[in-house]
């Protein structure tokens, strides 16, 4: 196995704005799915009528179906029917489809982890349902919602290589592309997965220490 | 004058689930400044009817009133009644995202609106009477079992209530520790608050209930002074009762 | 118009092709998901050891796994063998290859997890009844262990089965490929076939992943009582 360094420089300037538009995408889209995994955890935490109905046909949707064919359909289906979307557009949707319905998962059962004798304690003491939330429920729940939400974050950006499926270019399809113009795919490669490291690696170790931290604040152990 | 007005009355207090009659048709007057001990076998019904007195639970029949005012109705306003009945839960329940001061003053500023000086001076002079004002700034998780339940008690006083719940409150505490509670609520005894207490402290009960409630099946089987149903049980489920708990 | 469009599911042998797509797909997958189980729970096992390095090596392997991409991985494996080695993969070995190293990278981390998280005094009176390390793994520990696994085991299966999808990008004539080559053979005359195509094959997905996710949802809840 040989490497070309001299190449892996030339190209360096291609990874770099990948890499960008990987996270930015990534970032956009995670933002968003927190959005819509808060609005849809409080209607099922609450069981809201209808709504919650509509949260479940959702959630059933977006986690049983995988992202490539949630984005063809966007990209290549929907402007068949009037609806024109571009590339960046339909895959912040598509993240954020399916992150929201993991996000959801996670917030919805960090706040049922919150025990009913907590709840109990609350209202023994007179509080509102509105204060309940924002002093019992809401703070503990946050804490028992850090490792899934690392994990969900991690899922994410990984996702975002499935852009490449729809012309975007982030690190995934960078690589492909370079690949099919100079054929030096060993570079290509390793260049695309020291890509990722570089943006998954920090991040996997900065969950690991905020998981640890918020357990022994919030728990003791 | 202890005993002579009384502050809550049950009639036939009815609780269902679903099919499962937990509470049959339970009658009770409390006298203001009394203690009254709730005793039986586990599963008798004695816990729910606390929680009913409360709001935690649904009711199914019959009347609660305090201060001659009915809280059965779809109208009560049960954070109102909460600030007047205060309630202390076996597993002490405080909150692990607040310090104790915190959990202590999360009532009196938030729901009662106080003064933060004047809660907080309260909230003080509470911890030191149960000896732990060195606490005030530590987080529940620092405490032990016995702290930390002297600290919920102190939780639900400084909303300053007119009758205090108290659920077993000791059953889940090590042998050790369940001194320091107990003395904590027979000291509020002496002090002539209205208490409702489930326990299986016998010798407790004894010393600080004026009177005893024995409850089976939802029923309440006997009702006398605390004085007469540990010397002389009248029924023969008390006696019984009494006599598996003896050595 | 949309009618025109759907109709072309339904024309000549298209229906039959997507099918036909689609057993191609679930082939890769089940051949994945057998190896997976069988190595995960020999891994996993492995994996309880107390030997430092041991625990390290897996644990990189593990890490590899959760932190690249999948698609990347499909991508190292089928374009590093032909260009490095004169190694002409398949692209459907490529899909066997990188599914089952990824399945039993989880696999193996699902066994030791519902392995560990027993409780501690199960080991010792094994230990104090006199089993030896085998018979303990054998009698006690594994029989408790497969019951904690089997929800996030057929977890794992829906999500292997939905990253199937991806086999597409490295060339295997899967569900979306066939799909892709009946819209273009229609495009012209009913451009609307895409978005028929595309929504039928998003359908045939969730029938399959979601019994699946229902199933293991009814059995967590049913063993956590």
């Amino acid at each position: 196995m040989t490497f070309d360094w001299q190449y892996m420089v030339e190209v360096l300037p291609y990874y770099k704005t990948a890499l960008w538009l990987t996270v930015k995408l990534a970032g956009i889209g995670i933002m968003f799915a927190i959005i819509v995994g808060i609005v849809c955890s409080v209607i099922q935490y609450f069981k809201i009528k209808v709504l919650t109905t509509i949260v479940q046909v959702y959630l059933e949707i977006a986690r049983n179906t995988p992202l490539l064919i949630q984005l063809f359909f966007l990209y290549y289906g929907l402007p068949k029917v009037g609806i024109t979307l571009s590339e960046e557009i339909c895959g912040i949707i598509g993240l954020t489809f399916l992150g929201g319905s993991y996000m959801a998962e996670v917030f919805r059962s960090g706040m049922e982890a919150v025990t009913k004798s907590q709840i109990e304690a609350g209202k023994a003491i007179g509080l509102s349902n509105s204060q309940l939330m924002r002093y019992v429920i809401i703070p503990q729940a946050f804490s028992y919602s850090v490792p899934g939400f690392g994990a969900n974050c991690i899922f994410l950006i990984k996702e975002t290589s499935i852009f490449s499926g729809i012309a975007i270019l982030e690190l995934t399809n960078t690589t492909k592309n370079l690949m099919g113009i100079f054929y030096k795919t060993n570079e290509a490669l390793f260049m695309l997965v020291i890509g990722y490291l570089i943006i998954l690696l920090p991040l996997t170790l900065f969950l690991t220490w905020l998981e640890r931290r918020v357990r022994h604040a919030e728990f003791g152990n | 004058m202890r005993g002579q007005v009384p502050i809550l009355q049950v009639k036939n207090l009815v609780k269902k689930f679903g099919d499962k009659v937990v509470l049959n048709g339970i009658d009770l007057e409390v006298g203001k400044g009394k203690v009254i001990a709730i005793l039986g076998p586990s599963g008798c019904g004695k816990s729910t009817f606390l929680r009913c007195l409360n709001g935690l639970e649904e009711v199914q029949g019959g009347d609660i009133l305090l201060d001659n005012e009915s809280l059965i109705g779809d109208s009560t306003r049960w954070r109102d009644v909460r600030q007047r009945i205060g309630m202390v839960f076996q597993s002490y329940d405080l909150f692990p995202n607040l310090s104790v001061l915190e959990n202590i003053l999360l009532s009196p500023l938030k729901v009662q609106k106080r003064q933060r000086q004047e809660a907080e001076a309260q909230a003080l002079e509470l911890l030191e009477r149960v000896g732990l004002a060195d606490r005030a700034n530590d987080y529940p998780r620092q405490l032990s079992g016995g702290q930390k339940q002297r600290i919920a008690i102190v939780r639900a006083l400084c909303i300053n209530p007119e009758i205090m719940l108290f659920d077993e409150v000791t059953a889940s505490l090590d042998p050790e520790m369940v001194r320091e509670v107990l003395d904590v609520i027979a000291q509020l005894a002496n002090q002539g608050m209205t208490m409702l207490i489930v326990t299986h402290e016998m010798n407790f009960a004894k010393l600080v209930a004026d009177e005893v409630i024995f409850m089976e099946q939802g029923n309440i089987v006997e009702q006398a002074s605390a004085e007469q149903f540990f010397s002389n049980p009248q029924t023969e489920r008390a006696q019984q009762f009494l006599n598996i708990l003896q050595f | 118009m949309l009618n025109s469009g759907i109709s072309v599911l339904f024309e000549g042998i298209n229906m039959l092709r997507i099918i036909e797509g689609l057993l191609v797909t679930l082939r890769v997958a089940l051949v994945a998901v057998v190896i997976t189980i069988v190595m995960g729970f020999i891994i996993g096992i492995i994996r309880t050891s107390k030997n430092k390095f041991v625990q390290l090596l897996f644990r990189v392997y593990l890490e590899m796994f959760r932190i690249i991409p999948i698609l990347v991985w499909l991508f190292v494996f089928y374009y590093i063998f032909p260009a490095n080695f004169d190694l002409n993969l398949s692209s459907e070995v490529v899909a066997f290859i990188v599914f089952s190293l990824w399945g039993i990278a989880e696999m193996s981390d699902i066994v030791r997890g519902a392995i560990i998280s027993l409780p501690k005094h199960q080991v010792e009176s094994s230990k104090a009844l006199g089993l030896s390390p085998v018979q303990m793994y054998r009698y006690v520990l594994i029989p408790q262990a497969i019951k904690r696994t089997i929800p996030p085991m057929i977890n794992l299966i829906t999500r292997m089965i939905k990253t199937t999808a991806l086999l597409t990008m490295i060339g295997v004539v899967e569900v979306i490929k066939v799909g892709q080559q009946i819209i273009e053979v229609n495009n012209i005359n009913y451009p609307i076939v895409a978005f028929w195509v595309y929504g039928f094959i998003f359908f045939l997905y969730f029938c399959i992943c979601f019994p699946l996710s229902r199933f293991s949802r009814k059995l967590e809840q049913k063993w956590a009582a």
